[in-house]
C-alpha cells in the first residue's frame, strides 16, 4: 500500500512539471507585448510601460529564462513586491474581466464548487439505484430504459439539452431562469448585512438565516443541475449496471442464494457492497470532470463560474486569462486525480498489487 | 492470419481448399476482425446508426442539389437581409433568393424559394445552414479522425514496441495530455490559434488534434503489448528480421483493426466538440455553414424561445441524430471488443 501511494506521489510533481510546460508553450504564440499582461496589476497606459514591462521581466530573453520568471516571477525592486509567478498564485491581469485573473478565479469558482457539489448528489443516487436494477431484471422494463436512455443522454450535446430545457422551463414556464440569484437577492448579497462565510452561496444563505436567498440560488442552479446530472448520469447508469452483472454472477452470490436468503438481501447485502468499487471509483472522477468540464452548461445558463468565465475570456482571445484558467484547472485536477486514486487502492486492494 | 493475405507470395495461400469455405469479407479481414464486422451488423441499433449515418453522407453529398449556394463560397450560409430578429418558417424568402433546385416545384408546389426552417438572427436561413453544415461537420469529422488516429498509432506503437525507458517517457506525455479538461483544453488552444491564423476552421482543428490522440495511443499500446509476446513475433526476431519490419509489417497490421473502429466511430464525439466550441464563439467566422453557430445564434433569444423555437430545435435535432447515429454504432462495437463477450457472438 505504502509503496503504491509513493509510487503515486511520485508522479505528481512529473504531472505539474509536464502541465506547466504545456501551458508555457501555448503562451510562446504570443507576442512579447501581448505576454507582458502576466505582469501588470492594470491595464498599461502606453507604450513605453509596455516596453518596460517586457524589459523588466524578461520577455526578450531565452526560452528558459522566461519560463523560470514565469513560475516564480520576480521581486519588485521598489516595493519589495512579488510580481507574477504562478507557484505564487498571481496568474497575471485579465484583459477582458478587468481584474487579476487570481481575483476572477477566487470569485467564480466558489460558484463552481456550488453547483458541481449539488449536482454530483442525483447523479450518484439515482444512477446507482437505476443502475442496480437495471442489473437485477437483466433486459426487464428498467434495464431497456436505462439503456436508452443512456445512449439517448450520451448523444445530447449540453448545449442543445441545456437550450432545449430553457425553452421549456424558462421561455415557455418561466419556473427556472437562468444565472446565479434574482436581482432583489443579489442586492442583499452585497448590502454588507450578508456573511460570506464559505463563499458557497447556497451554504452562506443557510448560516445567515436567510432562507429565502437559499431558495431563490436553488431554483437558479435547478436547470444548470438538471443538464449536468443528467449527462453524467447515462455513464453512472451503465458502468453501475454491468459492474453489478458481473458481482452476479460471482460464486459467493450464488451460495448465499443456496443458503436461502430473501433476494432483497443477496442483492442489497452481498452484492451491491462488492459492485460498488469501480462506481466509486467513478464517483471521484465524475466530481473531477465536472470541475472541469462546467464551460458549455456555466455558458448556456449564464452561470457566473469558472467555465463562463474560461469561456467568454477564450471567445475574446484573451489567452492570458484562459491560460490562467488552464494553470489552475491543472493544479485541482491533479490533486483531486491523486486523491481519487489512492482512495480506489484503499478501496480495491487488487489494484495497488497490480 | 490477416498477415499471411498481405504478403501475396506466401506459399500458404497457393492452397485453396480453406479459402473456398469462407467468405470474401472474412478471408480479407481475418476472423477477429471479421467478428467484429459481423457483430456490429447484428443488432437493431446498430443498424439504425448506420442508417442514420447514411442519411447524412447522403446530405452532405446531394448539399447543392438540396440547397443551391448563392455566390462564390457555398459554405457562407445565404442572408435575407440583416434584420436581427428570426423569422418564421415557411416565411418568403426576399433578398439574395437562391436558385430553385429541381425537385422543388414538384415538392413544394410553388415557385417561389421560401426559409423551409426559417432564418436566425442575421436572417441566416437555417435550412441551408443545416444542409451544408452536414459538409463542415464530415470534413472535420475526417481530419481530426485522421490526423489523431496516426499520432495516437505512431507514439502508442513506438511505445508498446521499445518498451522501458521511452514506453515511460511516452505514456508520462500522454499522461499530461490528459490532466486538462479535453473542452477547456481545446478552448485554450483554439483561442491561442485564432489570432495567428484568422477564424476558420484550422484552428479549432489543430485543437482538437492537439488534444485528441491520446486515447488511440493508449489503445494501440496495449493491443500491441500483447501481439508482442505471440510466438511468430519471437520467429520473426530470431531470424533477425528488422525493428521497423517487425513492428510495420507483423505487428501493426494485427493489432490496429479495433483502434482503427473505434477512431472511424469517434468522428460522431469530434464533431460534438467542434459544434461545442463554435457554440461557444471560437472557430469560424460569422456566418460559416456549421451546426454549432447555427445554434449558436439563438443565444440571444432565450427569454423569447416560445415563439422562436425553429432556431433551437431544428439545428439541435440535427446534431443529436448525427452523434446519435455513431453512438448506436459505437455502443454495439464496445459489446463486441469487450474481451469477455468473446466466443458468445
Amino acid at each position: 500500500m505504502t509503496n503504491y501511494i509513493i509510487r503515486r506521489l511520485l508522479l505528481v510533481p512529473v504531472l505539474l512539471f509536464g502541465v506547466t510546460i504545456l501551458v508555457f508553450a501555448m503562451l510562446q504564440f504570443l507576442t512579447p507585448v501581448e505576454r507582458s499582461a502576466l505582469y501588470v496589476r492594470d491595464v498599461p497606459k502606453n507604450d513605453k510601460q509596455i516596453q518596460g514591462i517586457i524589459k523588466m521581466y524578461g520577455l526578450d530573453k531565452p526560452i528558459y529564462v522566461q519560463y523560470w520568471t514565469w513560475l516564480v516571477g520576480k521581486i519588485d525592486r521598489v516595493s519589495g513586491e512579488r510580481r507574477g509567478g504562478i507557484l505564487f498564485g498571481d496568474f497575471g491581469y485579465s484583459r477582458t474581466a478587468s481584474q487579476p485573473v487570481a481575483e476572477l478565479i477566487k470569485t467564480r469558482f466558489p460558484n463552481t464548487l456550488d453547483l458541481t457539489l449539488w449536482a454530483i448528489a442525483p447523479v450518484i443516487l439515482i444512477g446507482i439505484w437505476m443502475g442496480v436494477q437495471a442489473a437485477v431484471h437483466q433486459n426487464g422494463f428498467i434495464d431497456q430504459a436505462a439503456r436508452i436512455f443512456s445512449i439517448v443522454g450520451t448523444s445530447f450535446p449540453t448545449f442543445v439539452f441545456g437550450l432545449l430545457v430553457l425553452m421549456l422551463f424558462y421561455a415557455h414556464w418561466h419556473w427556472f431562469p437562468p444565472g446565479r440569484v434574482s436581482d432583489w437577492a443579489s442586492i442583499v448579497l452585497y448590502s454588507g448585512s450578508f456573511h460570506h462565510y464559505t463563499s458557497l452561496l447556497t451554504l452562506d444563505a443557510l448560516l445567515n438565516g436567510r432562507f429565502d436567498i437559499f431558495l431563490d440560488a436553488l431554483r437558479h442552479m435547478f436547470l444548470p443541475i438538471l443538464t449536468l446530472s443528467y449527462i453524467s448520469w447515462a455513464t453512472f447508469v451503465r458502468v453501475t449496471r454491468s459492474s453489478m452483472l458481473e458481482t452476479l454472477r460471482m460464486e459467493y452470490v450464488t451460495t448465499a442464494r443456496a443458503k436461502g436468503l430473501r433476494e432483497r438481501d443477496v442483492v442489497n447485502k452481498h452484492a451491491r457492497p462488492n459492485a460498488m468499487i469501480p462506481v466509486v471509483t467513478l464517483a471521484g472522477f465524475q466530481v473531477i470532470g465536472l470541475l472541469g468540464g462546467v464551460v458549455i452548461t456555466e455558458t448556456v445558463f449564464n452561470y457566473p463560474g469558472i467555465g463562463q468565465a474560461a469561456a467568454n475570456a477564450a471567445a475574446q482571445l484573451d489567452v492570458v486569462t484562459t491560460l490562467g484558467f488552464a494553470i489552475f484547472n491543472g493544479l485541482i485536477l491533479i490533486v483531486a486525480n491523486l486523491v481519487v486514486d489512492i482512495l480506489y487502492a484503499v478501496v480495491d486492494p487488487r489494484v495497488r498489487l497490480s | 492470419m490477416s498477415d499471411n493475405t498481405s504478403s501475396g507470395k506466401s506459399t500458404l495461400l497457393s492452397e485453396p481448399a480453406p479459402l473456398s469455405k469462407i467468405g470474401w469479407l472474412e478471408h480479407f479481414l481475418g476472423p477477429e476482425n471479421y467478428r467484429i464486422v459481423k457483430g456490429l451488423l447484428k443488432t437493431p441499433a446498430s443498424i439504425l446508426g448506420f442508417v442514420l449515418i447514411g442519411l447524412f453522407i447522403i446530405i452532405a453529398l446531394a448539399a447543392p442539389v438540396i440547397a443551391p449556394p448563392v455566390g462564390n463560397d457555398p459554405y457562407k450560409i445565404p442572408r435575407d437581409g440583416y434584420s436581427s430578429e428570426p423569422r418564421p418558417m415557411m416565411s418568403a424568402w426576399e433578398r439574395g433568393v437562391p436558385p430553385l433546385p429541381f425537385w422543388w416545384k414538384a415538392v413544394m408546389k410553388t415557385d417561389n424559394w421560401v426559409h423551409i426552417l426559417g432564418t436566425s438572427q442575421g436572417q441566416y436561413d437555417v435550412f441551408y445552414g443545416i444542409v451544408w453544415g452536414t459538409r463542415t461537420a464530415f470534413r472535420t469529422g475526417f481530419i481530426v479522425v485522421i490526423a489523431t488516429f496516426l499520432i495516437g498509432v505512431i507514439i502508442g506503437s513506438i511505445s508498446a514496441y521499445y518498451g522501458g525507458a521511452v514506453d515511460n517517457l511516452l505514456m508520462r506525455i500522454v499522461d499530461i495530455f490528459m490532466t486538462l479538461p479535453f473542452l477547456l483544453a481545446a478552448l485554450i488552444m483554439a483561442a491561442v490559434l485564432t489570432p495567428k491564423i484568422g477564424r476558420s476552421l484550422i484552428p479549432v482543428i489543430i485543437a482538437l488534434i492537439t488534444f485528441g490522440w491520446m486515447g488511440y495511443a493508449r489503445i494501440i499500446r496495449g493491443d500491441i503489448l500483447s501481439i508482442k509476446e505471440r510466438d511468430y513475433i519471437m520467429a520473426a526476431r530470431v531470424i533477425g528480421v528488422k525493428d521497423g519490419r517487425i513492428l510495420f509489417r507483423h505487428i501493426l497490421p494485427n493489432a490496429i483493426f479495433p483502434t482503427l473502429v473505434l477512431a472511424s466511430l469517434a468522428i460522431g464525439d469530434v464533431v460534438l466538440s467542434f459544434a461545442a466550441l463554435s457554440f461557444l464563439g471560437i472557430g469560424t467566422q460569422i456566418g460559416y455553414a456549421d451546426w454549432g453557430q447555427v445554434l449558436s445564434f439563438a443565444r440571444n433569444w432565450i427569454s423569447s424561445l416560445t415563439t422562436y423555437w425553429y432556431i433551437v430545435v431544428w439545428p439541435g435535432l440535427t446534431l443529436v441524430m448525427f452523434v446519435m447515429g455513431w453512438n448506436l454504432v459505437g455502443d454495439a462495437l464496445r459489446d463486441v471488443l469487450d474481451p469477455r463477450m468473446r466466443g458468445k457472438t
